[in-house]
């Protein structure tokens, strides 16, 4: 059985791709992969969309609206949704409802995105390193993370806000040390699993230094299984954003959030339901399209 | 059977070798004592005092350019005997001296300086290559962390890939689930080889393909080693194939050798039982060889227990009064110094009965 010599076979694609650099086509690389098979999730790409659409649409709300959210008119008070002027009607201040929708997107969106940002750093790394550590260095970050595990967050981030005071910034901060334990323990639990690989023991072979060999081999490994977690709680840290808001700890009035907007309106829920339902709606879309966009990654990145 | 003849590359190591320290009579590898335990989880108010023996007091040494080979069933320690020489597991004792320097001691080599003379080469083919890294990417791995410019890794990785005979035209980008299993394994030796190592532990490396692509892989094993003089430790359970590629095989039996000796010695006049229960327990071509039955029956026992005296004895058909009693210590035969066995019934005034075979 004779192997010829490798440089003497030239395939199709070398002498088509000859004097071009050695990529020459052959990489079909794993986010290539990826791409193609979102591309082909039409659930996925559904979600997107809506979700495109909202996040444009409270980045350019000043654009996309045509009226004062603060404005409060007392002969216009909910209006039902269709009236002349206001599509969607008005609260019970007889402020636009489309408008301050438009805007609470902000409030809401960037209390979503924030405290899950913050958390995947940082509870990232707490477990990525108790996971590639292991040993007395997990048992203390994973035992502490556990103290945190046993109120439920709810509870726990109305705690916390609670004891800093009301107001946006310490409604985030609270979340973000909510969200911290659980991107642990799943980032735990991935890199744990990583760690015992051959490859990484390979790695370890060559004497590489620890960190080396966390960034260019655990790392790549585990950020998938981890940021598909962390966009499932972006829907988590909305409603709770809102839950924060309707107990009045995090943003106050007049300032448009859905969860606030859900808070003030429940009053009028007997005399104008449609509109006092609205603010949930909202809340609903977006929790449940990244919910199922983050199903969809998870989908498009299992593949091994 | 032909392999690829790579040219001769200026940047890989040719024959004669500048970092030979100790001289063409010190081994490359000398292993004494080594022992593993490794304690059984207990809960945190019980602490467990059992511990399992894997690898139990064991001592070996392998000369420059030869390959040992070490056989043994499933459990007796061959792997962890591995892991604890590359220091991916610690050893709990012993003395490891590679090429006349003590590794991890004041004047000694430290351990990295140890993992880059010496690489290992895994059973699985792809569990041993990151699924997110370009294959030229896990072979550079090694040599840029210890700082080779990016550049002039990848080079290196495109050479070596050429050198296992993979066209690093056309697999240097690709990524490890794009290649078969022959493939991946020429990878994991071309990543070995990346850390121009002096000696290479081939754990069950071959084992997982299947036979025409397990003999390209060994033949090219064979090639590479005269071409970059490497010194091999094979590790296998397949008999055939380490006859084929060693000069000495050692075979271990729950954590402790068995018994050491050159290849066509011990398997022509193997001395303990258990390699000739392991010798007559490979499949023969030859139906007028055929047996009914088994060589050796039963497991291994449990290496947090083991048998007191030889471990050997409860499967042993020789064991008597004394096997129970003193460990039979791995001992030279006096006929034949390089042929060692630990077995009371060979060795003189044990006190076993009688000598079962003459030597």
């Amino acid at each position: 059985m004779a192997m010829a010599e490798p440089a003497a076979i030239r395939t199709v694609s070398e002498v088509l791709n000859a004097g071009r650099p050695a990529r020459a086509g052959v990489s079909r690389s794993y986010w290539a992969g990826v791409r193609r098979r979102l591309a082909r999730d039409r659930v996925t790409i559904v979600c997107a969309a809506i979700l495109f659409v909202i996040l444009a649409a409270a980045i350019f709300a000043p654009y996309v609206t045509w009226a004062d959210p603060y404005k409060t008119s007392m002969i216009r008070r909910l209006l039902p949704p269709g009236s002349p002027n206001h599509i969607l009607g008005t609260d019970e201040l007889g402020r636009d409802m489309f408008t301050r929708l438009v805007y609470g997107g902000r409030i809401s969106l960037f209390t979503g995105f924030m405290p899950v940002f913050v958390a995947t750093v940082i509870g990232g790394t707490l477990g990525v390193l108790a996971g590639y550590l292991g040993g007395r260095s997990n048992m203390l970050i994973m035992r502490v993370m556990d103290v945190f595990y046993a109120f439920p967050s709810v509870l726990l981030a109305v705690a916390i806000s609670g004891a800093l005071g009301a107001g946006l910034v310490n409604g985030l901060v609270a979340m973000s040390l909510v969200f911290i334990a659980p991107v642990a323990r799943v980032s735990e639990t991935v890199a744990t699993q990583v760690r015992n690989e051959d490859f990484v023991e390979a790695a370890r072979a060559t004497g590489a230094r620890t960190w080396r060999i966390l960034i260019e081999h655990i790392l790549p490994n585990v950020l998938g299984p981890i940021l598909i977690y962390a966009s499932s709680l972006i829907s988590v840290a909305i409603v709770l954003a809102s839950g924060l808001s309707f107990l009045g700890l995090g943003v106050s009035p007049p300032n448009a959030d859905w969860g606030l907007m859900l808070n003030t309106l429940r009053q009028s829920i007997y005399v104008a339901p449609v509109n006092a339902i609205l603010p949930g709606v909202m809340i609903f879309v977006t929790s449940m399209c990244f919910n199922l966009m983050s199903d969809g990654l998870r989908a498009a990145m299992d593949v091994r | 059977m032909t392999l690829a003849v790579v040219p001769e590359n200026p940047r890989l190591p040719v024959s004669a070798d500048p970092r030979d320290r100790g001289g063409p009579m010190q081994p490359m590898l000398l292993v004494e004592d080594l022992k593993k335990h490794f304690p059984i989880k207990g809960s945190l108010f019980s602490p467990s005092r059992a511990v399992v023996k894997a690898v139990d007091g064991v001592s070996f040494e392998v000369a420059k350019g030869e390959t040992l080979g070490i056989v043994g069933e499933s459990g007796c320690g061959k792997s962890t005997t591995a892991r604890l020489l590359m220091h991916l597991i610690q050893p709990d004792a012993g003395t490891i001296v590679f090429d006349g320097d003590p590794v991890g001691v004041v004047r000694g080599i430290p351990v990295d300086e140890l993992q880059r003379n010496m690489q290992m080469v895994f059973q699985d083919s792809y569990a041993s290559l990151n699924p997110r890294l370009p294959i030229a990417d896990s072979i550079a791995f090694g040599p840029k962390s210890h700082g080779l410019p990016k550049s002039e890794a990848r080079e290196r990785a495109r050479d070596l890939l050429g050198m296992v005979g993979l066209n690093p035209r056309l697999f240097a980008e690709r990524y490890p689930h794009e290649l078969s299993g022959g493939q991946r394994q020429r990878v994991n030796i071309a990543r070995a080889l990346a850390m121009h190592p002096r000696l290479v532990i081939l754990d069950e490396s071959v084992s997982a393909l299947d036979k025409s692509v397990e003999a390209q892989v060994l033949n090219l094993l064979v090639s590479l080693k005269d071409r970059l003089s490497l010194t091999y430790l094979f590790i296998s359970h397949d008999l055939n194939v380490v006859q084929y590629v060693s000069d000495r095989v050692m075979v271990m039996y729950l954590g402790r050798v068995a018994e050491i000796g050159p290849v066509e010695r011990l398997y022509e006049a193997p001395q303990h039982p258990y390699t000739r229960a392991l010798l007559s327990s490979r499949p023969s071509m030859d139906p007028r060889r055929r047996v009914s039955v088994p060589p050796l029956s039963g497991d291994p026992p449990n290496p947090v227990n083991p048998p007191s005296g030889c471990r050997f004895r409860t499967r042993c058909p020789l064991a008597e009064a004394v096997c129970a009693e003193i460990e039979p210590p791995l001992a030279a035969l006096p006929a034949f110094p390089a042929h060692k066995v630990a077995c009371h019934a060979v060795a003189a005034a044990s006190g076993h009965s009688g000598t079962a075979v003459p030597v």
